[in-house]
Parts: structure tokens; C-alpha cells; sequence
């Protein structure tokens, strides 16, 4: 994994709540075995119509929402199946952080894992981003800082999730480090 | 003996008697994981991560394959014959992931193959107490045994293949009281939904949820795991039921069950997996069980749902209802009872059991399937397919007009060729009614297999209490 220090970008919003990752990448495109070129799929439901044309009146189709790397979607964002195609699919289509009131817990775990940033933040922050879509954003991963419009929003992170972000320590790497504890542990209860 | 332990919920015991490193301010805890459950969809690429890092499976003995979410459910299209393309290519990637690491698994000739949260408690190896986890939302399934079970991202699958091991936060806990008893009629899929339009498909997130109360003291254990499957759409990390007889009954002589002395020595240990009297929840609700009517989803998530004699709610301007209403092209303020469906299915981890096949073919019994409707019934196992032909079920299914399938996870995501089309109606025994889920465009209620059997004899969604 790449480190992340920071994301700059306009935003795009999603008012949808509830959006499930059924709908961010649909079970038909799950019989890759790689996790590489599923943003061609994201959202496959919304951005294509029935003959597979890109429907000009969605909003991630539309020239606005060109390298939009922040997402701002509705409540309870990630929700439904587990499968990490969903932040494969959303990273791959170019967005880097995900701005909701409240965020699914696989989802939120899968996305951290693969430096997708979710981020979540108060109804008066959401309602002001829903508002003003294409605003200029920044995430700042080292301060813990959503920052737009003079206006600067602490977001929570936790340490570890910090610290991996930050250097791109994946948590392979650390969990491989306490085998030793996982042998002691199983020995014991042999 | 006594301790001066603070009294504990479920979900503490067994979060501590799997804690390899304890959680600090800064970093999550080690968990130790006894169970990891696979399929053909989650795990490819956290193989690949093992083959490029060098490592192995550490406990290939605590892991379980099983083939079933890409897996064709025509007895014709299984085996060798799968039909060329991605899923085939997933299937034998499985098949040879598990052959190169050594890791056991159900392949499409065995016996006990079927849908991973219905085999798991099958063949015993869902136990009380253990850790489980799988690449699967639905992993809450097993939380009916009193496990603590809970569905996973597929790096974390590596994760667990690489250390038997995940990096965890402790969740807070919801207890759901469920009291009183369950009105004739009225089964353990219309209260899961009941209780997920009550706390809403958000209610649960960040929860371990312990349903507790008369009305699941009572439930059978394949009434329990329809509960517990469901917590997921709650949002819940997991569901948990604490073991009891009925659990243990259930258990006992199955494949992988302990065995002799040590079954006994196993079950005094299960008993102490209760709730300590005055543990603390986070958050409590109380659902009345007598009050649950059969419940059927109008919308596009499971929370969007109504008593099946009611009429489907309005919400003025919000735009996301709004937009539900108009995919599932339906009206605010009008009933559900007597619209027209085209498909019912009856299958996947939340309503494949026995129990379910059997409560669908009491309906069918003598009836047909209205002409307009197309009826598939998917097993959520072989076994289970096997049990319900000693029993002359799929007789009883056939002779109506329904399709008897192979089993796996058919028309609950569609990923196998079993869809439902755009614009259609299905009635559906499965757990999610999102926008596509089904196939593209197609339009799901949720309901439970009664509810389910009567919408396909009569064509139209009704009152399974109507039919005597
Ligand atoms: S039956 Fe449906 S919900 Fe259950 S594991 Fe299969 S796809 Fe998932």
C-alpha cells in the first residue's frame, strides 16, 4: 500500500442513503479472481442504461464530477454484503475518501485496508457538503482534518489505522510480527 | 468458588477467551479466530496475497471451503459440465487454492456441499463459543449456536489463512428482548424483519446484538439461525443466541461435534455461555412478539417494511424513498396484498433448512403454482436436499409446478444464472431486496416461505393465514 498523507480534491455528491455495496459493484462482475478493473463497474446500475450507454443524467457521468476523488454520499454508506470488491471497485473509478454521517462497519474496515478514507462527519457538515457539491476539499490523514470553505472538521481515525495510512504498513505485516503470541496462545489451549 | 468478576454478556466471554494480545488505546486486539469458513468469491485474491508473500495456511485444520455462490443449481450445468467462462474459472480456482494449501474442502461432487452458513452448523462444526469467521456478511448466521461470528473483507481472509488471527476492536453490545410468543402463522423471518424495521438497516452498526427473551428461548434452532443471519441487515457486526438444549440437541452426533466423554465435557462448558445476570448492554429494545404480524419488504432495503396487511407508507419529499417507490413501481398508500408477482424463490442462507422446504410444501401440498408464476426451490444444502427427498418434499414441489434445484445461493445474488428479470416481481425467502440484487431491474419481497408458498399458488402476494 501506497502512504497517504493527504487528498485534495472537488467533492461529487451521492444523496442516496443507505447505499449498499451491491449497488457500488454488483454480484454480476464478483467472478473476477483479481481485484484490478472494477471501477469499470462501479455503480454499473446507476451510470449505464439498459443498452449499456453511460446515462448523461447521473451524477458521476457528469463532467463535473471528472476526477473527483471525494465522495459524499447519504447516511449509513456501506452497507449490505462484505465484499471488498466495493472499495476495490470505488478506488479503481478514482475516488479516494467517502464523506457520510455513518458508514458500515465491513465496509469502513474493508475500505481502511486499502486506503480508501471513510470519513465521517456531523448532519450539520453533511448538510453544508450535500449542499454545495464540487466544493474544494482536503483530507488531511496526519491531523485528522476534513478542510473546506475556511471551515476545518476533525474526523476520527483510529491510531493504528492512522499509523498504517501514513506509511503504508499493511496489517499483514504487523499481525505476521505477533506469531509468537499466536503460537504461546494456542499451545496453551492444546 | 466464587469470583469477584464483573458480571460479563455473552459476547464479552467469548471476546475474552479468544484475546491473544488485549486492546490498547492505540493499537486493536489480536483475536483468535477457531473456524474460517471460504467460497469460490471471497477468497482468489486473498490466496494470491499468501503465494506472493511466500506464507502458507497456519491452520488449514480450523479452515472450511465450500463451493456456492457461482455455482450453477441445474443438476446438468454442476460438475464438469459448468459452462466455460469467469464463474468455471472461479469454481477451479477454489478447487486448486485449496489442493496447493492443503485446505479441506466440499467440492461440487460431495455430499455435504451447500451454502457455507447452512453446511457449517451441519456438519457440526458451528459450535458454541467459537470465533467464526467468513468473507461473508451472512457469517452472523452461526451466532444462533452461540459463536461469535462475523463477516469479514478478503484481505482480512489473508488475514486469518496467514496468522488464524484478526485485528479487532470490541463492538458495543444491543440486546433485543424478544417477549411473549409468536402468534400462529407468524415464523422467525417475519420477526427479524419486524425487528429490523423497528431499529431500522442502520440500528445495529458498530453492535454485537444478543437476541435474548421467551420468544427465542422458544424459536428452533433453524428459527434462530434465520434470526442471527439477519442481524447483518440490521447493521450489526453480529447476532448471538445463548446456547441452550435445543442447541445442544441439535449438535449432538453431527460429523463434527465432539464425541463420548468429551461431548459432556463440551456441553458442561457451553452452559456458562449465558449473560451474566445484571451485565451491562449498551442499548436495549424490546420487541413484543405477539404483535408481529407477517411481514413483507415494499422498498429497497429490508428495513422498508410493513405488516403484510398494511398499505406501503408515504414519506413526502425524502428523495432516496421516493426513488425506492418508483424501482419497485409502487404507490405510496396502497395495499400489497393481491399485486401480482411473476417469480417466487425459495432458497439462501436465511430460509434453506428443512424446516423452511417443509413449511413451504404444507402449502403446496395438493395446490399448484398459479400459471403466471415461476417457483424455484434451491436447498440450502445437499444434505438438506437429500433429507427433503427422503421426506417426498420435492415430489410434493414438482407435481406443483416448482423448479427442485441443487443447492447454493441462486437467485439470492444472482450470480449463477438464476435471475429474476427487469421489471419483475419476485417473492423471495432471502435477506437483501436491493436495487439489482435478483438480476437487473428485477423488483424482491421479502417474506418468509410461507408467505412465499402462498404468494406462488395464488399469483398474487397474500395472507399466508388465509389459506387454511
Ligand atoms: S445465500 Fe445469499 S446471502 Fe447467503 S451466502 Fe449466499 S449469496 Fe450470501
Amino acid at each position: 500500500m501506497q502512504p497517504i498523507k493527504k487528498i485534495e480534491s472537488r467533492t461529487v455528491v451521492l444523496v442516496n442513503k443507505d447505499i449498499d455495496t451491491d449497488q457500488i459493484i454488483p454480484a454480476r462482475f464478483l467472478t473476477t479472481t483479481q481485484r484490478e478493473g472494477l471501477g469499470a463497474h462501479a455503480f454499473a446500475e446507476w451510470r449505464f442504461d439498459k443498452n449499456g450507454e453511460l446515462r448523461s443524467d447521473f451524477v458521476l457521468n457528469t463532467a463535473a464530477a471528472a476526477d473527483c476523488k471525494v465522495l459524499v454520499a447519504g447516511d449509513n454508506f456501506g452497507c449490505g454484503s462484505s465484499r471488498e470488491h466495493a472499495p476495490w471497485a470505488l478506488l479503481d473509478f478514482g475516488i479516494e475518501a467517502v464523506i457520510s454521517t455513518s458508514m458500515a462497519d465491513i465496509f469502513r474496515s474493508n475500505a481502511l485496508k486499502n486506503g480508501l478514507l471513510p470519513i465521517v462527519v456531523d448532519e450539520n457538515t453533511h448538510q453544508f457538503l450535500i449542499s454545495h457539491p464540487g466544493i474544494d476539499v482536503t483530507v488531511d490523514v496526519a491531523a485528522r482534518e476534513l478542510r473546506f470553505d475556511a471551515q476545518v472538521i476533525e474526523f476520527e481515525l483510529d491510531d493504528f489505522s492512522q499509523y498504517c495510512l501514513l506509511n503504508g504498513v499493511d496489517e499483514l505485516g504487523y499481525l505476521l510480527e505477533q506469531q509468537a503470541s499466536i503460537e504461546a496462545w494456542e499451545n496453551e489451549r492444546s | 468458588m466464587t469470583t469477584s468478576r464483573q458480571p460479563r454478556t455473552l459476547y464479552e466471554k467469548i471476546w475474552d477467551e479468544h484475546i491473544v494480545v488485549p486492546q490498547t488505546e492505540h493499537n486493536p486486539a489480536v483475536l483468535y479466530i477457531d473456524l474460517h469458513l471460504i467460497h469460490e468469491v471471497t477468497s482468489p485474491q486473498a490466496f494470491s496475497v499468501l503465494r506472493s508473500r511466500g506464507l502458507r495456511v497456519r491452520r488449514p485444520d480450523k479452515t472450511l471451503a465450500t463451493l456456492d455462490h457461482s455455482t450453477p443449481t441445474k443438476a446438468d450445468l454442476l460438475y464438469s459440465n459448468m459452462p466455460p467462462g469467469p464463474a468455471r474459472e472461479q469454481v477451479k480456482t477454489l478447487i486448486a487454492n485449496c489442493e496447493e494449501f492443503g485446505v479441506p474442502i466440499y467440492d461440487l461432487t460431495s455430499q455435504h456441499r451447500g451454502i457455507v452458513h447452512v453446511i457449517g452448523p451441519e456438519v457440526g462444526a458451528t459450535q458454541p463459543g467459537k470465533t467464526i469467521v467468513c468473507g461473508d456478511s451472512h457469517t452472523s448466521t452461526h451466532g444462533a449456536f452461540g459463536a461469535l461470528a462475523f463477516g469479514i473483507g478478503t484481505t482480512e481472509v489473508g488475514h486469518v489463512f496467514a496468522t488464524q488471527s484478526l485485528l479487532q476492536r470490541k463492538s458495543r453490545t444491543l440486546a433485543i428482548n424478544v417477549e411473549g410468543a409468536l402468534r400462529p402463522g407468524v415464523t422467525a423471518k417475519d420477526l427479524v424483519l419486524a425487528i429490523i424495521g423497528n431499529i431500522g438497516v442502520g440500528g445495529g452498526t458498530g453492535h454485537v446484538i444478543e437476541f435474548r427473551g421467551a420468544a427465542i428461548e422458544q424459536m428452533s434452532m433453524d428459527s434462530r439461525m434465520t434470526v442471527c443471519n439477519m442481524s447483518i441487515e440490521a447493521g450489526a457486526r453480529a447476532g448471538l443466541i445463548a446456547p441452550d438444549d435445543t442447541t445442544f440437541d441439535y449438535l449432538h452426533g453431527r460429523p463434527q461435534a465432539p464425541e463420548g466423554s468429551e461431548w459432556e465435557k463440551a456441553v458442561q462448558r457451553w452452559r456458562d455461555l449465558v449473560t451474566d445476570t445484571d451485565a451491562h448492554f449498551d442499548k436495549s429494545v424490546t420487541i413484543d412478539a405477539n404483535a408481529v404480524a407477517p411481514m413483507i419488504t415494499y422498498g429497497t432495503n429490508p428495513g422498508m417494511v410493513i405488516p403484510i396487511d398494511g398499505v406501503v407508507p408515504e414519506n413526502g419529499g425524502d428523495k432516496a424513498f421516493n426513488q425506492a417507490l418508483a424501482y419497485m413501481a409502487l404507490e405510496a398508500n396502497r395495499p400489497l396484498l393481491g399485486k401480482p408477482v411473476n417469480v417466487v424463490f425459495v432458497g439462501s442462507c436465511t430460509n434453506s433448512r428443512i424446516s423452511d422446504l417443509r413449511e413451504v410444501a404444507d402449502v403446496l401440498k395438493g395446490r399448484k403454482v398459479a400459471d403466471a408464476v415461476r417457483m424455484l426451490v434451491v436447498p440450502g444444502s445437499q444434505a438438506t436436499k437429500k433429507q427433503a427427498e427422503a421426506e417426498g418434499l420435492d415430489k410434493i414441489f414438482i407435481s406443483a409446478g416448482a423448479e427442485w434445484r441443487e443447492s447454493g445461493c441462486s437467485m439470492c445474488l444472482g450470480m449463477n444464472g438464476d435471475n429474476v428479470g427487469a421489471g419483475e416481481y419476485s417473492v423471495s425467502t432471502s435477506n437483501r431486496n436491493f436495487e439489482g440484487r435478483q438480476g437487473v431491474g428485477a423488483r424482491t419481497f421479502l417474506a418468509s416461505p410461507a408467505t412465499a408458498a402462498a404468494a406462488a399458488v395464488t399469483g398474487v402476494i397474500t395472507d399466508p393465514r388465509t389459506l387454511a
